[in-house]
């Protein structure tokens, strides 16, 4: 492998990582709102249980994606830094504030309220602002001037293309969450929470699976290089729609851990995330070696080579580091029973 | 306004709040761990007690923290996309090093706030340790990018091209080390006289309670003696950062004084405005021969003065203002640690009168404002660089126009979290009152 083909492999491993936590972490804010008129039921308190010590870390991988992305490929900052000017500060306004009212309502319930209807709408205009990303790079929404470069918000914003990937990252946000809320509440044994979250994934699966068709359908007109690039890796997308199956089938079956009960959670997420593995490869090496087409490709971008050696020494001296932290954090947050079922109240 | 004053504007605005948390979000940890092992040594609850309340505020504070400095992160890129790319290939590692300390730091808050009650007192010991240590790194390394902001190492710029690239070279620049244990030391002061400011205060309200009195009392004193330390070793080290500027960016040095011509024996002048006109500093006072004193340890040091550069490299000549407030604080501060120190040794179980107290009131926010003036001039100073001598501010800016709105929709994002969080502060603390702990506590 070449060092730009590392280079984009961690960058991509960690959006990754990102993508994955934060469906999670802003569907989980989502489902807190919904359900929060129904004081019977647990989902809302399940939901705000898993939140409440991940969103610190997951914020993290934000900024680590930024790093990785201006330390590897400089050469891309200044087209991507002007051109994301405008979305990017969409973005962080709306993280900064649901950031901030996740920890105020967790310490002043007098507000929990108004900060359980924030951190629900933006957890859904988040991820949709932030897949806009993907269709900008793919270069048709993009005007080079005289060499100044400038994003055409008007060309975006009246593209199927731009609301095929909208719908792609809202419905995946909701069906990511609601699975692994169903997972979770079913350790903590809930039964009542996990059969609406159970529910819920049903209904929006398939939603998730038709939005990802109609990306595929816009992206045919609108950027044919990937379409095209990405047909070349049909058995991934193939495996992807298996395993999306694999999935729905896991919802169904019979519980092999307690008796009468419906479904294996815990395979499903297994599956899905897999599922989303296998999708977001295929899209990935099709994208290469443009990071922005056309403009920009991996190579254009790369970072000096003195650079990357010491970056990537680091990378792994730091992961090596803080691997038995996440460990630890893992244990303490997503295995212990005492804390996943609330049980010390 | 022009597009580069307001990209200026307002990434210095987007700065000037996120230091104020990020400051508390590093000098706090230190005050929760010293309280915690004060503990641990007398076994006296009120020091529990007071871990307990701070890592409260901590939690509160790092809410607007770390979302703050996601904007700072991402929005260096947005606005300066030239100085990035610059950095991307020189200066990397400070930042990829930073996502270290940030995990390690965002874990164990979150072990320590969510999980306190289910670990070891030795685990909630080592969270807190990694915590304090996490925050510190951050700060130590984002500061490095500063650092090489003010003193380049480790490339060369050739035809347009960045070659001959040693990042650990850049890593380590000339004032990597100087610059970043000011931050922490100052850091260190601010979080400990922020905790006398309130105590102090909580004194005041509460002059009928005996017992509150007496928990305040406590927390006041550690306050005051952490404060005291810190200020001392801040301003030893700020000498050695002048000195720096002295060797390394003569003319930051010329435009903090106010010193327009080079020569030895220079005066330094305290107070006063610079005028440009004039070339004079006026109603400054002035100390004959400091200046060279301070800047080389002799009074015969030669001291460069503005007019050796030219006028458009000098850099705005109110930073003069800001350094002089800056140092005026901190020797305040040092000052007031003094006194309460030696009041209290000399006079046991009094407590102090009230114009004292309400003094040491003003001792947080001062710190505070000592960390703004600092910072504002250290890269107002630097102008009109971003990299010294590399790069100018102009050539780094985004070429995305309509700046002013994102402005006027930052600034009121941060206004309205500086009132929320004032507002979760006190009704937290409202609903959490001291004596409720204290009736359980004893
Ligand atoms: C409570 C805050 C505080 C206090 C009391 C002081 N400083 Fe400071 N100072 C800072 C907080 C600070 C800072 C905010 O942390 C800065 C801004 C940039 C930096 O590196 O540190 C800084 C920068 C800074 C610089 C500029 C470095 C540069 O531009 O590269 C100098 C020369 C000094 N300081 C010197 C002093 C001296 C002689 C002090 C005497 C008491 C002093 N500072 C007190
Ligand atoms: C946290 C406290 C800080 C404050 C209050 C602060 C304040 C400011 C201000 C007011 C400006 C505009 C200066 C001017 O144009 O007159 C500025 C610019 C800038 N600062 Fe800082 N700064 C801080 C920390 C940092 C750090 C740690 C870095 C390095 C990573 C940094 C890098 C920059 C850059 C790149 C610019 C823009 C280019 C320039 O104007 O030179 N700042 N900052
Ligand atoms: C010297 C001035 C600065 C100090 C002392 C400082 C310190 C801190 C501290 C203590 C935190 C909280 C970290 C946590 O809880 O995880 C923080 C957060 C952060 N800071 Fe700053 N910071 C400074 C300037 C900057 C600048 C210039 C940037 C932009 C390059 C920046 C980027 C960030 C980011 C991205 C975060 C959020 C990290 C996360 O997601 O956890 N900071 N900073």
């Amino acid at each position: 492998m070449t060092d730009e083909l590392i280079a984009i492999s961690i960058l991509w491993g960690f959006i990754f990582i990102y993508a994955v936590m934060a469906t999670m972490d802003f569907g989980a804010g989502f489902w807190s709102m919904v359900y929060m008129n129904r004081p019977q039921t647990k989902a809302t308190k399940i939901a705000n249980r898993y939140l409440s010590p991940t969103w610190e870390v997951t914020n993290v991988f934000i900024v680590a994606i930024v790093v990785a992305l201006v330390s590897f490929f400089p050469g891309a900052t200044f087209m991507l830094g002007t051109i994301l000017l405008i979305p990017g500060s969409i973005i962080l306004l709306l993280l900064t504030v649901r950031s901030a009212f996740l920890v105020f309502s967790h310490v002043a319930p007098k507000y929990e309220k108004v900060l359980v209807y924030i951190s629900g709408i933006s957890g859904l205009l988040i991820p949709a602002f932030l897949i806009s990303v993907l269709p900008i790079t793919h270069g048709s929404f993009v005007e080079t001037v005289n060499g100044v470069s400038q994003l055409r918000l008007d060309r975006l914003f009246t593209s199927p293309h731009e609301y095929a990937f909208i719908a792609f990252a809202i419905t995946s946000t909701l069906f990511l969450s609601s699975l692994l809320l169903a997972d979770y509440s079913n350790e903590a044994n809930e039964t009542e929470a996990y059969a609406i979250y159970r529910r819920d994934a049903l209904i929006i699966g398939p939603f998730a699976l038709l939005s990802s068709i109609l990306i595929m359908i816009t992206m045919r007109s609108e950027a044919r290089w990937l379409y095209d690039g990405m047909i070349a890796y049909w058995p991934w997308l193939a495996a992807s729609v298996a395993l999306f199956l694999v999935a729905g089938l896991a919802l169904f079956l019979p519980s092999w851990r307690k008796k009468n009960g419906r479904g294996m959670p815990r395979l499903a997420v297994v599956a899905i995330v897999l599922q989303y593995f296998c999708a977001s490869y295929a899209y990935g090496k099709a994208h290469l070696p443009y990071m922005i087409y056309p403009d920009v490709t991996i190579e254009s971008g790369f970072t000096h080579p003195n650079t990357f050696r010491a970056l990537f020494v680091t990378y792994i001296v730091g992961f090596a580091i803080l691997f038995p932290g996440f460990i630890y954090f893992w244990r303490l947050f997503m295995k212990d029973r005492r804390y996943v079922a609330n049980d010390e109240k | 306004m022009d597009h580069v004053l307001t990209a200026r504007t307002l990434f210095g605005t987007t700065m000037a709040f996120h230091i104020i948390f990020a400051t508390l979000g590093v000098g706090i940890p230190l005050m929760i761990l010293l309280a915690e092992l004060l503990y641990q040594k007398t076994k006296d609850n009120d020091y529990a007690l007071m871990a307990n309340r701070w890592t409260k505020a901590l939690a509160i504070l790092l809410g607007v923290a770390i979302p703050s400095g996601t904007i700072a992160g991402v929005q260096l890129s947005l606005l300066w996309p030239g100085f990035m790319e610059v950095i991307g290939k020189v200066m990397a590692l400070p930042f990829q090093i930073e996502i270290y300390a940030f995990f390690v730091e965002a874990l164990f808050l979150s072990i320590y706030v969510y999980a306190a009650n289910r670990i070891s007192p030795t685990m909630r010991i080592v969270s807190l340790t990694f915590v304090a240590i996490g925050a510190a790194a951050s700060a130590i390394l984002i500061t490095n990018v500063h650092a090489f902001e003010g003193t380049p190492t480790g490339f060369r710029i050739e035809n347009g091209q960045i070659v001959d690239v040693d990042p650990w070279k850049a890593f380590f620049n000339p004032s990597f080390a100087v610059t970043a244990t000011h931050v922490v030391l100052s850091a260190y002061m601010t979080g400990a006289f922020t905790i006398a400011s309130i105590a102090a205060y909580k004194m005041l309200k509460n002059k009928h309670n005996e017992r509150i009195q007496l928990f305040h009392k406590k927390a006041l004193m550690l306050g005051l003696t952490v404060g005291g330390v810190f200020s001392l070793l801040t301003a030893i080290n700020g000498h050695e950062s002048a000195q720096l500027l002295h060797e390394y960016q003569p003319e930051k040095l010329a435009a903090a004084e106010g010193l327009f011509e080079t020569q030895s024996h220079a005066p330094l002048v305290i107070g006063g405005f610079t005028d440009r006109e004039t070339q004079t500093v006026k109603w400054g006072i002035e100390i004959p021969w400091l200046l060279s004193f301070l800047a080389g340890n002799r009074f015969d040091t030669v001291v460069i003065g503005l007019n050796d550069f030219p006028e458009e490299w000098w850099p705005p000549l109110f930073v003069h203002t800001l350094f002089n407030a800056m140092v005026g604080i901190g020797m305040f501060l040092l000052l007031l640690s003094l006194v309460g120190f030696i009041w209290h040794r000399v006079k046991t179980q009094q407590i102090f009168p009230n114009w004292f107290m309400w003094t040491i009131v003003t001792a947080g926010p001062l710190a505070l404002l000592g960390i703004e003036f600092g910072w504002v001039f250290a890269c107002t100073g630097r102008q009109p660089w971003v990299i010294y001598r590399m790069m100018t501010t102009a050539e780094a800016v985004t070429q995305s126009t309509n700046l002013g709105t994102l402005f006027l929709l930052f600034t009121s994002i941060y206004v309205f979290l500086l009132v929320a969080v004032v507002l979760v502060l006190r009704s937290y603390f409202r609903r959490h009152p001291i004596e409720q702990h204290l009736a359980t506590h004893m």
